[in-house]
């Protein structure tokens, strides 16, 4: 049986970690390649790396910076944020990188997602969404592009759909209105998607307590969980995450 | 010395780190020399299997005489799958046809792709997993799978609402549907096996 996967959120910002709250208020982490490394020691199934600055410059150090990682990580490993080309994604996934994690640059061209899929493969094509919750209408989320900071009028279900119909293979679906708030996961949102697509969905934003974690398995029936702001400032080790879900009967690689 | 297969596709490095980590000598290459000299060779793979297939190119008839004469030969995940005679992903492609068998797309009836860890049961004479306890997890990210009807082939499986190919050998070819660079300690430990029968010759 596949287990729930547990992923630890990498924010990378001049090359340090960072967290905020609603995507501001950025608090320093530590280096991105010692706590990768630290946290494939302690069992973590995966890691993400979001370049969240996402601009020409830090593109090169995001190579630089997926190199050191891969040099010393033996999980797999997504990388985003800023990936526009084709090119961006075979220069990442040379560099060491297991799946590239896209949003902005999907909404504003689709066709990115099956042109990737076909040449690298759809189990490497991670479509990103940064969903936030209608004020007017309710259950109903619109998708966010640039790091979450130009609203548009897209549906995120029917998004979610449409990538996976040109060749998105898994989706990493991050509720702005819960991230940073360590409140929990927007499990509504979860389960809307989850319903709604046939690929794997990481849920993200809010985790704060183990209950958390499992909530977003079991009733938002995401098939992995990740986190930044519980494991970064050690509220909670992978271990002990990884225990409560086990006892709770939830399948983990422990 | 190992031997990397360089061929345009994604990922390759991950393998040659791996390696490197657990203090054996590898070479990122595609040059009909250092195949002919490699005491193992590993067929890496990120990518779409006609994608692969084309990169392969020529070198995929220097990798195929090398492991029809007895050298250690190890896919991982697409190179997993080129040992096949075909794959139907997005259209039909001719593989190695090191063994008996075609790669197919997963049913839909469970999630694709299967993506994560799941638990690999192996037969006990499985070289590979030399020194393993029974049911380990390892890291898979794949659409397609291979559908193995070779006799010969050992084949080790992983529930995924069936039982799928997890990893393959057939005499001193060696495949697996996971990626052991990527599956943490259990996964080096593989390729540390894989090193050995490399080394000692099979």
């Amino acid at each position: 049986m596949l287990a729930k996967r547990i992923i630890p959120c990498l924010d990378v910002k001049d090359n340090r970690v960072v967290k905020g709250i609603n995507f501001l208020n950025l608090r320093d982490a530590g280096d991105p390649v010692e706590l990768g490394a630290g946290y494939s020691d302690q069992g973590a199934d995966e890691l993400v790396f979001l370049d969240i600055t996402a601009t020409i410059r830090s593109r090169k150090t995001i190579v630089e910076l997926v190199q050191r990682v891969a040099e010393n990580v033996f999980i797999p490993f997504t990388v985003g944020g800023g990936v526009q080309t084709i090119e961006h994604f075979d220069q990442l996934l040379r560099s060491g990188a297991e799946k590239i994690s896209v949003n902005t640059a999907a909404v504003k061209n689709p066709q990115l997602l099956s042109e990737a899929a076909k040449r690298f493969g759809n189990q490497c094509v991670v479509l990103a969404i940064d969903a936030r919750r209608s004020i007017k209408i309710n259950n109903k989320w619109n998708v966010c592009i640039k790091a979450g900071s130009e609203p548009t009028d897209i549906d995120v279900v029917e998004w979610a759909k449409k990538a996976e119909q040109l060749g998105a293979g898994e989706i990493l679906l991050t509720s702005m209105d819960a991230d940073g708030t360590k409140e929990g996961y927007d499990n509504e949102l979860n389960r809307a998607v989850t319903d709604a697509v046939n690929i794997p969905v990481i849920a993200s934003g809010g985790a704060g307590t183990l209950e958390h974690l499992y909530d977003a398995i079991v009733k938002g029936n995401a098939d992995a969980v990740l986190m930044a702001s519980i494991t970064h400032f050690q509220n909670y080790t992978i271990k002990q995450m990884k225990k409560y879900l086990k006892e709770r009967g939830v399948p983990v690689n422990l | 010395m190992i031997v990397v297969i360089d061929y345009d596709i994604g990922n390759v490095k991950s393998v040659c780190n791996a390696f490197r980590h657990i203090g054996c000598q590898v070479k990122l290459s595609n040059s009909i020399k250092d195949i002919e000299r490699a005491s193992g060779l590993v067929l890496p793979g990120v990518a779409a299997y006609g994608y692969a297939v084309n990169a392969l190119g020529d070198t995929a008839k220097v990798v195929k005489e090398n492991a029809e004469n007895g050298k250690p030969l190890l896919g991982i995940c697409v190179g997993f799958q080129l040992l096949f005679e075909e794959s139907c992903e997005h259209g039909r492609h001719k593989g190695l046809a090191l063994i008996a068998g075609s790669v197919i797309s997963l049913p839909k009836k469970k999630i694709v792709p299967h993506m994560g860890w799941n638990l690999v049961q192996f037969p006990e004479n499985m070289q590979l997993f030399n020194n393993f306890e029974n049911g380990r997890y390892f890291y898979f990210a794949h659409s397609y799978y291979a559908d193995i009807t070779d006799k010969e082939a050992e084949i080790a499986y992983t529930d995924y609402g069936f039982n799928l190919a997890a990893a393959v050998q057939k005499k001193n070819i060696f495949g697996t549907q996971f990626h052991p660079e990527k599956s943490g300690k259990q996964g080096l430990k593989v390729l540390g096996n894989f090193a050995r029968i490399a080394e000692r010759g099979f």
